[in-house]
């Protein structure tokens, strides 16, 4: 499995060299397209290709947020026998819309005793970590910024950041709920991040890939090439721990215990406001698509069709929002379903059932594929 | 800035234990915080997340309604009963009224007390939805909180149509009410009960049946049966601890003594136990409500005639009634003029809330604001 990618990688190295006609053999479309016209080593093609790709991701991420946070509140007031929103726009879809240039427009207040270089600074990292992540996420064959030969690898480094901008926000602005908050946040995605690698871990010893869109050749076919499926009772328990893991990654109820409103009253962004407000939770939303995009890329066969004659190519991205669609409305529906835990029975899953539960599991596959029954 | 250098606050004691590798520090709670539903204002001693120490501050919204009834008659000192404990008002509207009624000597007529009565489990029901909705709320289940106040809404709408009111009811007269119910009343509280019957099953399954809720209360919070009495706590709380003792069974007010119930029990005191005593107690009022219902007489007077001017004889009257938080007391100073010399209202809030510190030492923040829900306290009511 890992001898075409390496081919594939040298091939590609070697056509940005010379600078081939369009063979739609890279990743990313944009790029290919802009090498085509500007020519490829030159500052324009480099700018334009940047340019192109940022705004895409800018366009891209606060869309996704304002989507999320409309479905969150419809799905949540269906849930709840309410209406939601209904009076901006048509049934309401302009309400975030309207909610964010309020955010925007709001004064950034910030305590007397808050550190200013940490206050300011602590916005900046989840927006930071989850752009990042989005430019590896295989939207489509050709619809990825870029494809890092360590792509899954490259996911785990930056998602650690996110936690840096909570302790850090928490510890600047000078509050003791921020501060317990923050002590939590740290304790709770250090933790949980250990199951949700062990998670990816275990689809790279079976496909034997590390670049995500390896990871999506590598589950090509129909609906039972999927590891999910692929990988009968192993595979469907790695996505069950892949999805609580990320629940709690994602700071989400039940394991919302940084933001515990009824505790913490707000947690780590209680001193926030405005437009810094805004950015924790346009990275929260961000990162939800991410979670939700990485258990569709490793578990759910990312942009394939369920079965292979419905593959069209360029139009794998429905495939994949439909998935990711999916597992955006389980978290949704977590939230409005469960209570909190509580910090240590949350630290009392992660380390004495996730985990081993985990390492259990990825031995198990390990132990499977070296006898080569299946996955092959 | 340092966080920790504000002083010892007023209720702990000076010496601060010091283990040489953790340092306490204090968290002030309120009064304006998301779970002490109200202007509670609770001083926290913690160790990273675990509690050390709790010092309510009360008197956040004292009203002097004591001091203010004085200069009232007693059929206008009854709007100021709703606003103690306003989630039980159709109940301390009574207390007042059956002190005033044993003082002047006279009596209620038959369908004044069943009135009375059912309304006054209405109330009972209504509080406790109120109390499970925001139970689900601090403990993050916010779909529970929804449904709560959607059942309860039911309860308020049939309260608005008896007496126009939706949550400071003063509907109850010495010699019994503002006014009759009208004829819709009963159908539509036999078909509010029909509903509530099974929803609330339902929705029991989704907060009681939660393994997370079971987890986050089992074992915490835990109120011994001799705690309970020294501490004076009465209503479900006291009940949970095993404490056998409901006024509406031992000390029969009205005519609660011609209706068939059962007093929930629960035998450990932790915050499940509460939790439990509470849910069953709804039960019990529907079943109380079902059989006023059936027996309640369908004309005659449904209150007795006054006098213009009430006044009570020169002593002192007390009542003793079982609200939705615990036994509240009314005891009434008379010198024989149109308006008392001295009320003083027993709250039971005040006495529930005296056991915080005791009962929350040791566990963690999280635990805190569950031992704060399933205490149930309504700030009014501690202050008056």
């Amino acid at each position: 499995m890992t001898e075409p990618v390496i081919e594939k990688a040298v091939a590609v190295a070697v056509e940005v060299e010379t600078v081939p006609e369009t063979t739609w053999d890279n990743a990313n479309m944009i790029g290919e397209y802009v090498r085509d016209h500007f020519g490829a080593d030159t500052w324009l093609a480099w700018g334009a290709n940047a340019g192109i790709c940022i705004l895409a991701l800018v366009t891209l991420a606060s869309l996704t947020a304002m989507i999320l946070v409309y479905a969150e509140r419809k799905v949540s007031a269906r849930m709840q026998r309410r209406l939601g929103p209904t009076r901006t726009g048509p049934c309401g879809i302009l309400q975030t819309l309207a909610d964010g240039i309020k955010l925007f427009f709001k004064e950034g207040f910030k305590p007397k005793s808050a550190d200013f270089f940490t206050y300011y600074l602590a916005p900046f990292l989840p927006m930071v970590a989850s752009f990042l992540i989005l430019t590896v996420i295989p939207f489509d064959k050709h619809l990825q910024v870029a494809d890092p030969e360590l792509g899954i690898i490259f996911v785990a480094a930056i998602s650690g950041l996110a936690a840096f901008g909570l302790i850090i926000g928490s510890w600047g602005s000078n509050n003791k709920y921020a501060l317990l908050s923050g002590m939590r946040s740290g304790a709770q995605i250090i933790s949980y991040e250990v199951s949700l690698l062990l998670g990816m871990l275990l689809i790279v010893l079976v496909s034997g890939e590390t670049s995500l869109q390896g990871i999506i050749e590598s589950q090509s076919g129909n609906i039972v090439d999927w590891w999910i499926i692929k990988m009968p009772v192993v595979g469907f328990i790695a996505f069950i721990f892949f999805i609580i893991a990320s629940t709690a990654e994602l700071n989400r109820t039940p394991f919302d215990t940084v933001e515990a409103e009824s505790e913490l009253a707000g947690g780590f962004h209680v001193e926030y406001s405005g437009i810094c407000f805004s950015m924790f939770f346009l990275a929260e939303y961000v990162n939800m698509l991410i979670a939700a995009a990485l258990g569709v890329t490793l578990f759910l066969g990312g942009w394939h069709a369920p079965i292979e004659s419905w593959n069209v190519a360029g139009f794998g991205w429905i495939w994949f929002t439909l998935k990711t669609s999916a597992i955006l409305f389980a978290f949704i529906w977590f939230r409005w379903t469960f209570p909190r835990l509580r910090i240590d029975q949350m630290m009392d899953l992660e380390w004495k059932f996730l985990l081993p539960a985990s390492l259990v599991n990825l031995l198990i596959a390990g132990v499977l594929l070296s006898l080569g029954w299946y996955f092959t | 800035m340092d966080l920790v250098s504000c002083g010892v606050p007023p209720g702990f004691p000076d010496t601060a234990s010091n283990d040489g590798c953790t340092e306490e520090f204090y968290l002030n709670m309120g009064p304006q915080h998301p779970s002490t539903h109200g202007v509670l204002r609770l001083v926290v001693k913690l160790d990273g997340e675990t509690v050390k120490g709790v010092v309510p501050h009360l008197g956040y919204i004292h009203r002097s309604i004591e001091k203010m009834s004085e200069s009232q008659t007693y059929l206008q000192g009854i709007h100021l009963t709703d606003r103690l404990d306003y989630l039980s008002c159709h109940m301390t509207n009574l207390g007042l009224c059956m002190a005033v009624e044993k003082g002047a000597g006279f009596g209620v007529p038959e369908r004044g007390e069943y009135i009375r009565v059912i309304m006054c489990e209405l109330q009972r029901l209504q509080s406790h939805l109120l109390w499970w909705a925001t139970f689900g709320m601090d403990l993050g289940a916010l779909t529970a909180f929804l449904y709560g106040f959607d059942q309860r809404e039911q309860i308020t709408d049939l309260f608005e149509e008896v007496c126009g009111a939706r949550l400071t009811m003063n509907y109850f007269r010495p010699g019994g009410s503002s006014c009759d119910v009208p004829d819709t009343f009963i159908p539509r509280c036999e078909a509010v009960l029909e509903g509530m019957k099974v929803s609330l099953d339902e929705y029991e399954k989704l907060v009681g049946g939660n393994m997370i809720v079971q987890e986050r209360c089992q074992g915490i919070g835990v109120l011994s049966k001799e705690q309970a009495i020294s501490f004076g706590c009465s209503g479900p709380i006291a009940r949970a601890s095993g404490l056998d003792y409901d006024l509406r069974r031992d000390d029969p007010y009205s005519i609660y003594d011609r209706f068939d119930f059962d007093v929930p029990l629960g035998t450990t005191g932790d915050c499940y136990d509460r939790y439990t005593v509470r849910i069953e107690e709804m039960r019990q009022s529907m079943r109380i409500i079902e059989q006023a219902i059936k027996t309640m007489p369908s004309d005659g007077p449904y209150r007795s005639k006054l006098k213009p001017v009430v006044k009570i004889a020169e002593g002192h009257v007390y009542s003793n009634i079982e609200t939705a938080r615990g036994s509240f007391g009314t005891y009434i100073v008379s010198d024989k003029k149109t308006k008392p010399y001295r009320i003083k209202y027993r709250s039971p809030s005040f006495s529930n809330i005296s056991i915080l510190n005791d009962i929350s030492c040791g566990f963690k923040i999280a635990d805190l604001v569950t031992i704060l829900a399933t205490l149930d306290p309504v700030i009014p009511d501690i202050d008056r």
